[in-house]
């Protein structure tokens, strides 16, 4: 088998299961309980400033 | 947490930002680029590549200078309307010593891939000047200042030097006589050496209808009439179809 | 006085180089680009040595408040004058060669002919007016999220100035037929290599400004303006890898041939449409949508997924440029399927910004700078729905090489990018300049039409006009030829043509009326007229659409 089928065969089974797997991961990390008041606070600072520090 | 490894932390942040970022957008490119560098089946094997002379890399110089890729394509889909239009479909091996490539991205024109030789120089020169005066619905802007430019490419030796260093197999021969096979490929009283051994299929002949001078008008019609007849396609493609028999 | 001494003796030493790059030149073009550098050492040598500040006087010209804020507005300042002046020249371009294109008696042999205008114009609205607009905000955004001023001030004023000079450079050059044919990379080596110099000066700068922050989080925004910096270097120097001809001379030829030069130049183009147009543009969306809502983003948890799948997804959809050429099937067909899944993150980005306005939707109505913004995200929304559609093989086997592709890069460069400069630069001028408001409310309602009349003539024409010469190439009579020659094809666009540079009209009638606009602002102007929606009072109405209101307001 060419170096070009054997990557192949990988990409399509363990490479695209791998994907997968780190693809959900990386969506639902976001929703994890502790990054409620992180990400509230994150979405609110640009507000902090009301005069834009003029 | 004193005020130091605070510090310290945000910057990590930063650099792991940038880090994870610079990762996730280095796998496409890594992927799909670089292999095209060594699956050996990317570009076809075929008979008649040979890189361009010098008059003809002037005159795809000029091409480029004048934005005719913003116009023209020179890749011919495998379609039957396209087939019959311009052309057997383009193969890979046939830009392989175009730096850069010339493929474009919109016909606001013909596909140019196979022009060369569909039509008489005397054509080509007074569509260059007035493309109106042949194509009467034509958009193309007029380029009769070709035909009174004297060609002037600086040091041709340099140029096939420069395109050497990138991988186009000139040899030392055709470098160091890049300057006389310019004048000679324009002028057929003119000896042109071992300028046809060198480069198969070079036409030599005067190609802007002017004896006296060599003009930017020659350069460009002898690289248009040039595009598409190196590579005999019907032997290429049975080549093909061997190999993809063979599953090569 | 010594370091006076030592910034003249850099400039001279700048112009001694350029003058000795002129004499030795191996081109015109590259002569012109010598003197043209020489110039620039000359004026800064004798503003140098004279301590004249020239700066003050044009500054005091364009009524910049010179009183010191908080944060460095000065380089946000000139960048949105820098964006307003490059947009109405890339916009005229391009209105001059859509009318080339319907009346070729409009070129105008050398320098003005269609191959040379059409970079200038690519250039100038992609990478003036658009670049610019990011480097104005970008500085404008990071100060403020990360509450401090910006790292390096004199390095920021650099990368302005730098990258004016890298366009004039690069528009001069085209105009001289300077190009290395790469479609939006076309300048030569060594305006590269100047262009280098500066981006890693703004990486220096944005990157610094963050690491001084006094605020915990990295807000979104600057997520994507760091993604976009990176990408944009990483693209910049792998697709420009060149040999020039002489150190002298203005042309080089690409490190690449054929197929592998032709996916590095597209894996390059898409991805100046994914990270500089998306990208950054998304880090604009993602600040000023929720300030001029005033609420807070939608959701931040789907901006996270939005930024890493975007740009993770983008930088693969390159081969989708190259279907059916001799690039190799299985590249075309992970372009293909990666170009088809972009389609989510994008409108999940989409839905992101326009949900922000959810409970302020009223907005729309009262405030055409909000109405703006609005339609931006829309029209992002259908460009990234129509982009998948056209990366899918058999669509793009009729689109590819038509007009179709070119509309479809309007509706989103007008529609997405233009309208989200727009409204940030009518959000920053009264902020910028200390004024209470812009001149007039209603000139920015006129602009909003105009600009939106304009892209559905535009995108219009060139889906009728890529579909007919698409369809009109692949068709066959009863008898088994080819019907159309390819002329026929271009005479039957002509109308479409027409409609396309009116509608092109109509967008830069809309950008003449923002510079009236804002040049009355700076001017501290305030035009009286009437409020942009005058609610008609009905008694009868105006009363509790419950019986009994709630006692705690909803959120």
């Amino acid at each position: 088998m060419s170096a070009y089928e054997t990557l192949r065969h990988f990409a399509d089974s363990w490479g695209l299961l791998a994907m997968l797997v780190i693809f959900i991961t990386l969506c639902a990390w976001p929703f994890r309980p502790g990054a409620r008041d992180r990400n509230r606070d994150a979405a609110t600072l640009i507000f902090k400033d009301e005069n834009d520090g003029e | 947490m004193s005020l130091t490894q605070q510090h310290k932390k945000l910057e990590r942040n930063v650099t792991l930002l940038s880090v994870g970022a610079f990762v996730a957008v280095a796998i496409g490119g890594i992927v799909e680029i670089a292999p095209l560098f060594w699956i050996d089946n990317t570009i076809e094997k075929v008979d008649g590549m040979r890189p361009y002379t010098p008059l003809e890399q002037a005159g795809r110089d000029i091409y480029i200078r004048e934005g005719c890729y913003a116009c023209h394509s020179q890749m011919i889909r495998p379609f039957r309307d396209e087939v019959e239009r311009y052309g057997h479909y383009s193969l890979a091996a046939e830009s392989m010593y175009d730096h850069p490539f010339q493929w474009g991205s919109k016909r606001t024109g013909p596909d140019l891939a196979r022009v060369g030789g569909r039509y008489s120089d005397e054509w080509h020169v007074q569509h260059l000047q007035d493309p109106q005066s042949v194509v009467p619905q034509s958009v193309m802007p007029s380029y009769a200042f070709l035909s009174d430019t004297e060609l002037y490419v600086g040091d041709p030796s340099a140029t096939l030097r420069a395109l050497q260093r990138v991988g186009v197999p000139y040899t030392e021969a055709d470098i160091e006589n890049a300057p006389t096979d310019l004048k000679a490929q324009a002028n057929p009283d003119a000896d042109a050496g071992d300028l046809q051994e060198r480069y198969p299929k070079t036409q030599i002949r005067d190609f802007d209808g002017n004896p006296t001078k060599v003009t930017e008008m020659d350069a460009l019609v002898a690289y248009l009439q040039m595009l598409g007849t190196l590579v005999d396609v019907n032997s290429a493609a049975a080549q093909e179809e061997l190999a993809e028999e063979k599953g090569r | 006085m010594e370091a006076v001494l030592g910034r003249v003796g850099l400039w001279f030493l700048v112009l001694l180089l350029a003058i000795g790059a002129f004499a030795g030149a191996q081109d015109t073009a590259f002569a012109a680009h010598a003197v043209l550098i020489a110039i620039v050492a000359f004026i800064l040598i004798w503003v140098t040595a004279n301590s004249y500040d020239p700066l003050t006087k044009v500054q005091s010209m364009f009524h910049m408040p010179s009183d010191p804020s908080r944060y460095d507005d000065d380089p946000v300042r000139w960048g949105v004058l820098a964006t307003m002046f490059w947009g109405i020249v890339g916009m005229l371009a391009g209105v001059f060669i859509a009318l080339q294109l319907a009346f070729p008696a409009l070129n105008v042999e050398p320098y003005l002919n269609f191959g040379r205008v059409r970079p200038l114009h690519t250039s100038a609205v992609i990478f003036a007016f658009g670049g610019n607009a990011l480097i104005a905000t970008s500085f404008y955004i990071v100060q403020r999220t990360c509450r401090t001023r910006l790292a390096f001030p004199s390095l920021a004023r650099f990368v302005f100035w730098g990258y004016q000079l890298f366009i004039v450079l690069a528009a001069s050059g085209y105009l001289l037929g300077v190009t290395q044919s790469r479609e939006y990379a076309e300048p030569e080596w060594y305006v590269d290599i100047w262009l280098t110099i500066v981006w890693l000066s703004y990486a220096a700068v944005f990157i610094g400004t963050i690491i001084r922050r006094h605020e915990p989080h990295i807000y979104v925004a600057n997520w994507f303006f760091l993604a976009f910096i990176i990408t944009v270097a990483m693209l910049h120097l792998v697709n420009n890898l060149a040999m020039p001809v002489s150190l002298l001379g203005s042309r080089s030829y690409s490190a690449f041939a054929g197929v592998q030069d032709a996916l590095t130049q597209w894996w390059y183009g898409h991805n100046a449409v994914g990270f500089f147009l998306t990208a950054g543009f998304l880090a604009m969306m993602y600040y000023f949508v929720p300030k001029q809502a005033e609420r807070p983003i939608y959701s931040y948890r789907l901006s996270i997924i939005h930024f890493w799948s975007l740009i993770f997804l983008y930088i693969w959809a390159g081969p989708h440029h190259l279907h059916y050429t001799a690039l190799p099937d299985w590249a075309q067909t992970l372009g293909m399927v990666f170009s088809v899944m972009l389609w989510m993150p994008s409108w999940g980005g989409m839905i992101n910004g326009l949900m922000t306005l959810n409970g302020a939707w009223d907005k729309v109505r009262t405030d055409p700078i909000i109405r703006m913004m609005v339609m931006a995200l829309a029209f992002y929304g259908m460009s990234t729905f129509e982009g998948p559609v056209l990366s899918i093989k058999a669509v793009n086997s009729l689109s590819h090489y038509t007009d179709w592709t070119i509309g479809h890069v309007h509706s989103g460069a007008l529609g997405w990018n233009g309208m989200i400069t727009f409204a940030c630069v009518y959000y920053l001028v009264p902020r910028l300049w200390k004024r209470d408001r812009m001149f007039s409310l209603r000139m920015i309602n006129w602009h909003f039409w105009l600009a939106t009349i304009g892209i559905v003539f535009y995108a219009a024409s060139m889906w009728v006009a890529g579909i007919t010469q698409g369809l009109m190439w692949r068709e066959y009579g009863l008898d088994g030829y080819l019907v159309n020659s390819f002329v026929d094809t271009v005479e039957a666009l002509h109308p479409m043509y027409i409609m396309r540079a009116f509608g092109g009209g109509l967008y830069l009638l809309g950008g003449a009326i923002m510079t009236y606009n804002i040049w009355m602002t700076l001017k501290g102007r305030v035009r009286e007229e009437a409020p942009m929606s005058q609610p008609i009072f009905d008694d009868e109405k105006d009363r509790p659409i419950t019986a009994n209101p709630a006692q705690v307001p909803a959120e």
